[in-house]
């Protein structure tokens, strides 16, 4: 770390780079403009967070269906998840958010921002449900086979064996896709919607300083953090209550 | 003065593809009675318990339980195996429940008791049991043997007709297995019907109304334990036990 440091200050072009990202005057006068904007991104987030999580585990819990009889749906799903892991998530917004409209169907929305949460929630579904599957098969069969053995039919056993389990145990990696979502709806500034990368870019042509990126770098950081101590937070707290046990 | 058997098996044929486990069982077993299934491992005594309580597909054969076969076409397989208690050898309890949720959930979710009703009866079990202070406690607090009982309660409390146990005791540490084998003793004192899969010869001798003894996926020879134990008939099942006895184990 220090030997960056080192090499980047001491470097030819520092005195200019300084000039071009570091200027606290401008990174004060964008701040505000841009954190108005970085509403619109924690917007995006939020709202395409609620559709993700219940669909990603839909789908997860379609492919983990058995038998022959499944395999149609079973085989939409895998379609479903190669392609959208597949095209870049730029792509998708922008087929979306510009074709959609272009359209000129009446009665489909044409507001960008819908088109930019359907695009969000298309393509991290499709991770998110990946995820699942995963922790859906780390559940040893046996558990299953108990909870049949009860009469608890196949959906009981899903709903109250596998899945509290199965969700349990992919939180680490699903806050990662959560990360990784809260970052991409930087993407959707392509299609014109001003969110915090947008307003920066707006900010940057307006001074023709790059500082406003710094800003909105520094709010996608500082909303990383908390989410990041939060699943650590829960980690814990689900460790304890199993080694600490009794609980009145 | 039984009316139907509280389980017949008649011809049962199970393959895990080309391998045959279960070739041609039958058994019939009476209510009241303790059926010890014996033999060495990969014999197919427990594939026999998992086939009575439709956790396997057979290939062919039939099972009736108490008088209505369960291996019919268009069976209710849960409403089945809600009269079938079964025990596995590695407990299986479920890690996220406490012991109550663990015993509560199949009279709560497949009987649709009333939680307060449910909860009830489980700790009248688990008192009846000693395990009255390991209500809140999580599986991963308690004993293996304490786990076992759990497992045990948790089947009893969906109150089957026909308890299926299988090898309960093998993935238990030696000191712990009499307590789980007192929980059986009470059972079969109780009147529980049972069959049993087990590698415990003293215990099956104590306990049992009857033997059978399993070799290469078929009943040899079955008969009441004095019998076998003392006067086996068959030379395989003679061998078999004498290995036990020579390993000390009965």
């Amino acid at each position: 770390m220090a030997v960056v440091v080192v090499i980047v200050t001491r470097s030819p072009g520092w005195e200019a780079f300084k000039a071009y990202f570091l200027d606290g005057q401008i990174y004060r006068n964008s701040f505000p403009e841009i954190l108005n904007a970085f509403w619109l991104n924690v917007k995006l987030f939020c709202v395409a967070e609620m559709f993700i999580l219940p669909a990603a585990l839909f789908v997860a819990v379609l492919r983990s269906l058995p038998g022959p009889v499944f395999f149609p749906l079973r085989a939409l799903a895998i379609v479903y998840a190669d392609l959208f892991r597949g095209i870049p998530t730029i792509l998708v917004i922008s087929i979306l958010g510009f074709g959609m409209p272009a359209l000129g169907l009446s009665w489909m929305p044409s507001s960008q921002f819908f088109w930019a949460v359907v695009a969000l929630v298309l393509v991290y579904t499709a991770y998110v449900s990946e995820v699942y599957r995963s922790g859906i098969e780390s559940v040893h069969p046996s558990q299953e086979a108990a909870a049949r053995s009860l009469g608890l039919s196949r959906g009981q056993s899903l709903r109250f064996v596998i899945l509290p389990q199965a969700v349990r145990r992919v939180i680490p990696p699903l806050l990662n896709d959560f990360i990784g979502l809260q970052k991409d709806t930087a993407l959707v500034g392509t299609l014109g919607v001003v969110e915090a990368f947008k307003q920066a870019q707006i900010d940057q042509s307006a001074t023709f300083n790059g500082t406003p990126y710094l800003v909105a770098a520094t709010l996608f950081v500082l909303i990383t953090i908390p989410l990041a101590r939060f699943t650590d937070w829960l980690i814990a707290r689900d460790r304890k209550r199993h080694q600490a046990g009794r609980l009145a | 003065m039984s009316t139907a058997a509280a389980l017949q098996v008649e011809g049962l044929h199970k393959a895990f593809g080309k391998l045959e486990v279960l070739r041609g069982i039958d058994l019939t077993v009476g209510e009241h009675e303790v059926v010890c299934l014996i033999g060495a491992s990969g014999s197919g005594k427990s594939t026999l318990l998992r086939c009575v309580n439709l956790l396997e597909p057979i290939q062919a054969g039939r099972i009736t339980v108490g008088g209505s076969e369960i291996t019919a076409r268009n069976v209710d397989v849960d409403a089945i195996r809600r009269r079938i208690g079964i025990v596995f050898q590695s407990f299986n309890l479920f890690p996220h429940m406490s012991v109550l949720e663990n015993v509560t959930l199949g009279p709560r979710k497949a009987l649709r008791r009333p939680r307060r009703e449910a909860e009830a009866e489980a700790a009248a079990l688990l008192q009846r049991f000693g395990l009255a202070d390991k209500r809140t406690e999580f599986p991963d607090r308690l004993s293996g043997g304490q786990q076992q009982r759990v497992a045990i309660v948790r089947a009893l409390a969906m109150q089957p007709e026909l308890l299926l146990l299988d090898e309960v005791t093998s993935a238990l540490d030696p000191e712990l297995v009499a307590e789980v084998l007192d929980v059986i003793r009470e059972l079969a004192a109780g009147g529980m019907t049972m069959v049993i899969a087990t590698h415990e010869m003293g215990f099956a001798r104590d306990i049992a109304s009857r033997i059978c003894f399993l070799e290469a996926g078929a009943i040899l020879e079955e008969g009441p334990p004095q019998q076998i134990f003392s006067a086996p008939r068959e030379e395989r099942t003679q061998q078999f036990l004498q290995r036990i006895v020579d390993a000390g184990r009965l």
